[in-house]
């Protein structure tokens, strides 16, 4: 029994992603995947999957989706407004799609990159071992009205909603730096500035690399021009020729000629990610040392999320919504009411 | 006891740094980020490879150093460093480097419309155009590094009189299968590309095809020759091409 998704509308950067595609930089194919993977591991704590499933990627905005069998999904990552047949739901959480229900997802409410993800995991064509979509590279596609994927049983498509209170990442902030190959060719003096520049999320931006606009002066490297392309990453904060900074995320080149002064740690890519156009970030050093000790398995920042996760309450403040909601649907799943005592 | 003074090792050793890149990967130069090497890249990646590390879980050669990603909950960013300092006497050293996995023959047009600057390049060289695709045609190339687009190589070395640098100004825009020489280093782009490099000759080849069976055609080590054709044989190649190898062949083993 497959279950179908049809996309009927869809924003202009919506696309299929996963945790990317390891093992090809020497082949010149940097890893992709999610933007923000966090996203991925709160939808399985959310879920309940052993593992992150492959997951739709809305940049800014979502679309219209339904499904021939009843089916559980998560809505992760940036906060959008999402509704089934009108009725809103609840984002950094998990419900239930019926068939013949329309899940409308609109706009972000802030961040940039929301995530919807079904219980049975979404079935797309695997290039080199990964169905994402690797835009830069020519490896898959932006989806488009219409398109159909298959979806894996969801053998308990009505359990009881979930909810989890996400890292509060969707507004920028502060990024944890480390010290990379060529922090040295910036001077004592350039480093230290840079922890005290406040940086603004430039306009510039997509799945390669983010800038950072500031008003001060640029930060240059006195041997930029000579230096020899070596090997750079996701999370390197890389200096234009102009010494414009630039945080490379998941679709980077493999390799690159401008000099980076340091790499933002894995925990505070998804923050760098998520941060709007317009929002305000800064960077703090640490150490090589401090930052391997902040290094988490991906098991152990499932089980962190999974610690936290709760049935999904209504606000009491939405109780009346909550209300008015039944009597207008007539549809009351049992387990639903169960999960606002 | 032998009185003989030991053979004299590669010399791996010289000044190789070695540097964290990111959370889980550390990266060793050899040399001092200026000048490329990538011949001592390839031989330690050799090394690497031949020592089946217990955690390291991706090795990657560049023009001059080579990345170590390793799993952390599966050993030390000390130990790794640790592994790589042993790796790094000149006890442990092979002699030569390791052989080419393969030998590819790929077609190439030199000159006119198929290569503008060959005539420049040439110049550059000091050397007449005929001087010079014997050069770019009888030199043994390696893939010295694949990287900037996927499955894109650098290839090298060309004799000494090749070190010409990149240009001040860029080259708007070269097509897919485009030959570019720099610093005695030859690049095939992958895909239609803006560069520094000067354009000296068309091939049909893609080095990189998501739908070919094995996407990416070379590896790093490949040893590469140029055959000259004409820039109609080119034509015909890139018209009949089911594999996007560009009328390339290739032997030994994957």
């Amino acid at each position: 029994m497959t279950t179908t998704l049809t996309i009927d509308s869809t924003g202009p950067l919506v696309t299929v992603q996963d945790l990317g595609r390891p093992g090809f930089i020497a082949l010149g194919l940097s890893t992709g995947g999610a933007m923000d993977r966090l996203a991925l591991y709160e939808a399985a704590a959310l879920l309940g999957t052993p593992a992150p499933q492959t997951a739709l990627e809305m940049a800014g905005r979502g679309g219209t989706f339904r499904v021939t069998h009843a089916t559980r999904f998560a809505l992760t990552g940036a906060p959008m407004s999402a509704q089934i047949d009108g009725t809103g739901v609840a984002w950094h959480a998990s419900h239930s799609l019926q068939p013949g229900q329309h899940l409308t997802i609109g706009g972000t409410l802030s961040g940039s990159y929301g995530y919807l993800t079904f219980a049975g995991g979404l079935t797309a064509p695997a290039l080199l071992g990964s169905p994402s979509a690797h835009l830069a590279a020519g490896l898959g596609a932006r989806i488009t009205a219409g398109d159909t994927f298959a979806l894996g049983v969801d053998a308990t498509p009505d359990r009881t909603p979930q909810t989890l209170s996400p890292t509060d990442r969707f507004n920028g902030g502060s990024l944890r730096l480390m010290p990379g190959p060529q922090s040295d060719e910036f001077d004592a003096a350039t480093r230290t500035r840079f922890a005290q520049t406040p940086f603004i999320r430039s306009a510039q931006a997509n799945r390669q690399g983010i800038r950072l606009d500031q008003s001060g002066p640029a930060f240059t490297a006195p041997n930029a021009a000579t230096l020899m392309s070596d090997f750079i990453a996701p999370g390197d904060v890389q200096l234009t020729g102009a010494g414009l900074p630039y945080v490379l995320m998941a679709e980077c080149q493999t390799i690159g000629g401008y000099p980076r002064i340091g790499t933002v740690i894995a925990a505070d890519l998804p923050r760098m990610a998520q941060a709007p156009m317009g929002a305000s970030l800064a960077f703090e050093w640490i150490t090589c040392d401090q930052a391997d000790v902040l290094f988490q398995t991906d098991a152990a920042i499932l089980a962190k999320l999974r610690a936290t996760v709760q049935p999904l309450r209504r606000n009491p403040a939405d109780m009346r919504d909550l209300l008015s909601y039944q009597l207008i649907s007539g549809v009351t799943r049992g387990d639903e009411l169960a999960a606002t005592i | 006891m032998s009185t003989a003074p030991p053979p004299p090792a590669p010399a791996i050793k010289d000044a190789a740094n070695i540097f964290a890149l990111g959370q889980d990967a550390v990266l060793i130069r050899f040399g001092n980020g200026q000048t490329s090497n990538p011949e001592k890249a390839l031989q330690f990646m050799g090394l690497l490879t031949a020592a089946h590390i217990a955690g390291v879980i991706e090795i990657a050669p560049s023009l001059a150093s080579v990345q170590i990603r390793f799993a952390p909950d599966r050993i030390t960013r000390a130990a790794v460093i640790t592994a790589l300092q042993t790796l790094l006497q000149p006890t442990t050293a092979p002699q030569t480097p390791p052989p080419p996995n393969r030998r590819w023959t790929i077609p190439v047009a030199f000159g006119g419309p198929s290569g503008p600057q060959l005539t420049e390049a040439a110049t550059l060289a000091g050397i007449t155009v005929a001087r010079a695709v014997a050069d770019l045609t009888h030199t043994p190339l390696t893939v010295l590094a694949i990287g900037f687009a996927p499955g894109q190589p650098y290839l090298g070395h060309l004799p000494e009189n090749w070190g010409m640098p990149r240009q001040s100004a860029l080259t708007p825009n070269v097509p897919a299968g485009a030959i570019v020489v720099a610093i005695r280093q030859i690049v095939l782009f992958a895909n239609p590309s803006p560069t520094g490099w000067r354009w000296i000759g068309q091939s049909a080849f893609l080095p990189f095809d998501p739908n070919r069976r094995d996407p990416f055609a070379l590896r790093p080590g490949d040893s590469i020759h140029f055959a000259p054709v004409d820039a109609t044989t080119i034509d015909t190649l890139r018209a009949n091409d089911p594999n996007g190898l560009g009328g390339a062949t290739w032997e030994g083993a994957k």
